[in-house]
């Protein structure tokens, strides 16, 4: 179990805790991006393409610009020059689709922005861009779902740089598979899925002479400022990024669309305040979607279990012009220990709008394919499945020849057994019945990368005996806010409601993405270092202010803890709180600064540092009427030190009921004639809804890690996702005897099923 | 959506006059009368209706629920979906109904949708949300996008070469099972006629999907007396637990006596280009034992003439459980 010698008792360090930013959301006062007005606003709704290949022939703007209230319609030829931009060093510069909008009359997917219509209000704006005529040559889309990699290079350039196609390789993993006893050799498909969170994307920009303001939903409000700033040529420090809260965003606003330096341009070509907001069919076609991909997957085993070789071979979708990486080979080299390894992929590409990361990009629909191998193996080899993981343990992470920095995956196994009664489990198809229906039960295992991104932050200490932290990262909604005041309040004994959090602005000091679950990891360090500073200043402060007790102290000879000042000889007995000092300084507050190194993507790292996890879910199935519902999951994870259990257990468990929806639910399907995304819209694009969420156990193990950070916090945000539709197909073929291996599993799959009630 | 009129009628022949003006009921009518507007509004917005006016009715006396001497029930044409579904006599008498409101849509929509609002419900097609696609309801001679395109939700009863358009209301299916009359004021006075006859097959004017002209105003529908001994039942078949249209459902009213069933109503959504009531079915049943042979022999006949699409065959076989199975659970608790 976890130790917590050196988390104090009283810390707010894993402690359920309370969103501090609920009261704000719940009354409707906390401002979303586009909730912000301003003096002059025009408001702007883009005019998209209704073909996905071809060119524009003639974009007819008279009838739109002669509407009431409409103040321009920008096209190629009147807004103005947008430059491209280009990926920078660390997390800066990036940016998916990267053609700048409306530069060329070429269009290449549906939807594609083909002018802007900017008005005094959004109905005017929206009539316009209506009534804007475009015609089009047009030819037939390429949106093909079978998909047969193009001809590529073996190295290729990707959005954050360059890849090897070959990905993994150890052994002779093709001769060990020729070789092997056993074998199995399948392919799974995962489709195209949008990333739907429920707050649109939107932008509101203006200009104040050569500097420009933008209020957006980003996970990244960095790395947009970075991409603005070459789209426009402006300095960095001439760019502010303002995001307070985020409505979700799974990714999809993790880097910068084409619509912010649309809004941006009309702002500078109109002189005012520009606001656009997307429509839900817009979310569909121009801000990235999960790439649809193809997985082969061979693996080569004893009879006994043991893996001898491992194949993966993915290709994924991609769109014309840019060369979004889907990593499915993400967690394949170092899950299990096989000898002989190959990682492979291809890229096909489609008049579709660019895919992008989508929460836990890569690995959750790699690790739907290779865990959907493991599990059809232990059913060939006549193994129990968790069984046939524990054989297969590795010791150290095999794909980069060194240990993991902190693995307990064979405990979450064990642990998630117990819990769900897996003991029980009787591997015969359709042979588990309750209440007249038939159960089946299936398993899979997790894994998310871990690790830094740079950091900086701030922490004040005022005269009130109250904090303020300051951080220029996001809360994307999964209670960033509240982990900041955590770990403040541990750092200086102010507790958590009086401890003042600042976030989503780019003139605070320079916080992490909120992506690859690495904010809060990033953050610790950060926070602590500004916090120890803050101590610091502190306390040279209570050394040379006429009148206080510690006058005659030097700055060494004191110490800063649960709030109170004291001599260190003395012991805390005889100190002050710190809001006295400053108050008898007349002092407002002392400051503090701290910042942390990225360990992403370091060289020559000493540990391969990753979270764990795994899923046992019960599925229910009434043959008579084709209905299974996901009824049970048990889910454990070893995610390191959990800083708020309250909001992490939350976390899983929105990613299990993700997790049904794109085992059994979520499909963008891409009209073959035109190459739109048809069911562009909440009610036939089908997500969970709450009255398909199960009942969810979640555990976590909870061992610190202490190579990502002082807390041993790992992040939470995507392992939760990873595994659970694989343990799903799984508890479907348990319950029907149908092998689903292309998701979403549908109805009409399981009308094939032999199992009766 | 296109800038439009809106006024209010404070009696039915202000609305009736307004409404009279335009030269169609159907798809593209300039006036419209308004009442929810849960489906409507959502139209105008992505400018798949375009209507100059909207005449709003919600404030005529057409808004209560009332039993009629024969033991029947009268049901205004504004009253709210969440009003029907929770009526005591509802509940009691017409379960199926009570049912079908309550597996559509989701408690917001249902407090604003309304009875002649839900007879009119259009459908779900996704070529005729979008006005980039061709479509032959929406706009005809253009083509349908979705026979050749996807059509999973779509239907595979009463299709034709133009249209294969679903009918996507719950309600619709236990009014039809019900046999419901639609009553109706025009310019010509009054008529009424069963729920049958009210909506239209595609064939060659899919635009065209009931007999309403312009100027006619639902007013209110009856529902005959409950069939002595009778028990009925909707059941609703989708891919999640709630908030989707059906793939398949159906609903049924079904009379046992003597081990035998006397008398059966039934009628399928999800699959049908109108509210599909099924005659074929209700013979099989007739004068036979309630036995799983029985309802699958019904179900089999319910579904004979079905034409799948590319992608739509399977709703063959879930209908046939649908209706089976609906079948076995109104008879099982009798």
């Amino acid at each position: 179990m976890p130790t917590t010698e050196e988390i104090p008792m009283a810390s707010p360090i894993g402690r359920d805790t309370p969103r501090i930013d609920g009261p704000l959301k719940v009354s409707g006062t906390a401002h979303y991006a586009s909730d912000f007005h301003f003096p002059g606003l025009l408001y702007a709704v883009p005019v998209e393409a209704t073909i996905a290949n071809g060119r524009i022939r003639q974009l007819d703007t008279t009838a739109a610009e002669k509407m009431p209230g409409v103040r321009a319609i920008l096209h190629r030829a009147n807004i103005g020059k947008i430059f491209r931009s280009s990926l920078g060093e660390g997390m800066e510069g990036i940016c998916i689709e990267r053609r700048p909008p409306l530069v060329d009359d070429v269009i290449r997917y549906y939807g594609q922005y083909v002018a802007l219509a900017v008005a005094d209000t959004f109905e005017a704006a929206k009539a316009a861009a209506d009534a804007v005529r475009v015609t089009y040559d047009k030819n037939k889309p390429n949106v093909e779902s079978q998909l047969k990699a193009d001809d590529d290079p073996p190295v290729v350039a990707t959005t954050y740089g360059t890849e090897k196609r070959l990905q993994s390789e150890r052994g002779d993993a093709e001769a060990a598979f020729a070789s092997a006893p056993v074998k199995l050799d399948q392919t799974y498909a995962t489709p195209s899925e949008t990333h739907n969170p429920i707050e649109l994307q939107g932008t509101t920009a203006m200009w104040d002479g050569a500097k420009l303001t933008i209020y957006e939903e980003s996970q990244a409000i960095f790395n947009m400022r970075s991409v603005l700033a070459q789209m426009f040529g402006l300095p960095q420090e001439n760019v502010r990024v303002i995001t307070k809260f985020v409505g979700s965003g799974f990714g999809s606003k993790l880097w910068p669309w084409t619509h912010c330096p649309l809004a941006a341009a009309a702002a500078r070509k109109l002189g005012k305040p520009v606001k656009l907001v997307l429509s839900r069919k817009m979310m569909f076609q121009s801000v990235g979607h999960r790439a649809h991909t193809q997985q082969r997957v061979r693996l080569g085993a004893t009879p006994e279990g043991k893996l001898v070789s491992l194949q993966q071979d993915y290709a994924y979708e991609r769109s014309m012009l840019d060369d979004y990486h889907e990593n499915c080979g993400e967690a394949t080299s170092f899950q299990y220990s096989v000898p002989n390894l190959r990682v492979h992929f291809g890229r096909a590409k489609r008049n579709i709008g660019s895919p992008s990361d989508m929460r836990g990009p890569g690995a959750v629909p790699g690790l739907y394919a290779t865990e959907s191998a493991m599990n059809e193996l232990a059913d060939q080899l006549k193994i129990d499945p968790v069984q046939l993981r524990v054989l297969n343990e590795p010791k150290i992470d095999e794909g980069l020849k060194i240990p993991f920095s902190s693995r307990h995956y064979l405990e979450c196994l064990q642990v998630g057994a117990e819990k769900f009664g897996w003991s029980q489990r009787n591997p015969e198809v359709g042979s588990m019945k309750r209440d007249g229906l038939t159960l089946g039960w299936g398993m899979a295992g997790a894994a998310w990368v871990a690790a830094r991104f740079a950091a900086a932050a701030n922490v004040e200490l005022r005269d009130d005996g109250t904090a303020r932290v300051a951080c220029g990262t996001q809360d994307i909604g999964t209670g960033t806010y509240t982990i900041l005041a955590q770990l403040t309040a541990d750092k200086t004994g102010v507790p958590v409601d009086k401890v003042e959090v600042v976030l989503g602005d780019t003139s605070l000091p320079e916080g992490p993405v909120s992506g690859g679950s690495m904010a809060t990891g990033s953050v610790v360090p950060a926070v602590f270092d500004a916090a120890d500073n803050a101590a610091k200043s502190l306390m040279t402060l209570a050394t040379t202010t006429a009148g206080s007790p510690f006058e005659k102290n030097e700055p060494d000879d004191l110490a800063f803890e649960s709030g109170r000042v004291f001599v260190k000889a003395n012991g805390p007995a005889g100190g002050i709180p710190f809001a006295d000092i400053l108050r008898r300084a007349n002092v407002r507050f002392v400051t503090g600064s701290g910042e942390s190194k990225a360990t992403f993507e370091k060289k020559k790292p000493k540990f391969s540092t990753h979270s764990f996890g795994c899923h046992f879910v019960e599925v229910t199935w009434q043959p008579e009427i084709a209905r299974l519902r996901v009824n049970r999951v048990v889910t454990v994870i070893d995610a390191g030190r959990i800083i708020n259990p309250l909001a992490g257990r939350n976390q899983i468990e929105g990613a299990v009921v993700m997790g049904i929806g794109m085992a059994l639910l979520e499909h963008t399907t891409y009209d073959p004639q035109n190459g739109a995304p048809i069911n562009s819209n909440l009610a036939d694009y089908i997500v969970a809804v709450n009255a398909d969420a199960p009942s969810i156990d979640v555990h976590f193990l909870g061992y610190p890690d202490k190579v990502i950070n002082p807390v041993g916090a790992r992040g939470i945000g995507e392992i939760g996702l990873a595994g659970v539709a694989a343990a799903i197909t799984a508890a479907t073929y348990h319950a029907t005897g149908v092998r689903v291996r292309a998701l979403p599993i549908k109805i009409e799959d399981l009308l094939t099923s032999s199992i009766l009630a | 959506m296109k800038t439009f009129e809106l006024s209010r009628a404070d009696d039915p022949g202000q609305a009736i006059a307004a409404g009279a003006k335009a030269t169609t009921a159907q798809q593209g009518a300039e006036i419209r009368f308004i009442a929810g507007g849960t489906n409507l509004v959502d139209f105008m917005k992505l400018n798949v209706e375009t209507p100059q006016t909207l005449v709003d009715i919600t404030h005529l006396p057409f808004d209560k629920i009332e039993a009629l001497p024969d033991g029947g029930l009268s049901i205004g044409a504004v009253v709210r979906n969440s009003d029907l579904a929770y009526h005591p006599v509802v509940r009691k008498n017409y379960a199926v109904l009570s049912e079908a409101l309550l597996s559509g849509a989701s408690v917001q929509l249902r407090n604003m949708a309304t009875t002649a609002g839900n007879l009119l419900q259009r459908t779900r097609c996704m070529y005729f949300r979008d006005t980039a696609m061709p479509c032959n309801k929406r706009q005809p001679g253009s083509g349908c996008a979705a026979i050749t395109g996807i059509n999973r939700g779509l239907a595979i009863l009463g299709t034709s070469e133009h249209c294969i358009a679903s009918n996507p209301s719950d309600m619709n299916v236990a009014m039809a099972a019900l046999e419901a009359t639609i009553h109706i004021r025009g310019t010509k006075g009054e008529r009424s006629m069963p729920i049958a006859d009210f909506h239209l097959l595609p064939g060659s004017t899919p635009e065209r999907e009931t007999v309403l002209e312009p100027g006619d105003l639902i007013t209110h529908v009856t529902l005959p007396p409950p069939a002595p001994g009778s028990r009925s039942l909707y059941l609703k078949l989708r891919d999640r637990t709630s908030f989707e249209f059906a793939l398949a459902s159906a609903a049924v009213v079904v009379t046992v006596a003597g081990g035998k069933i006397t008398r059966a109503r039934v009628a399928l959504g999800g699959v049908g280009t109108k509210p599909w009531r099924s005659p074929e079915a209700e013979a099989e049943l007739t004068g036979q034992s309630a036995t799983p042979a029985v309802f699958q022999k019904a179900a089999a006949a319910a579904l004979r003439d079905a034409k799948p699409q590319s992608q739509n065959g399977f709703k063959v076989e879930l209908a046939k459980r649908c209706l089976a199975h609906a079948l076995k659970l109104v008879t099982q608790t009798a």
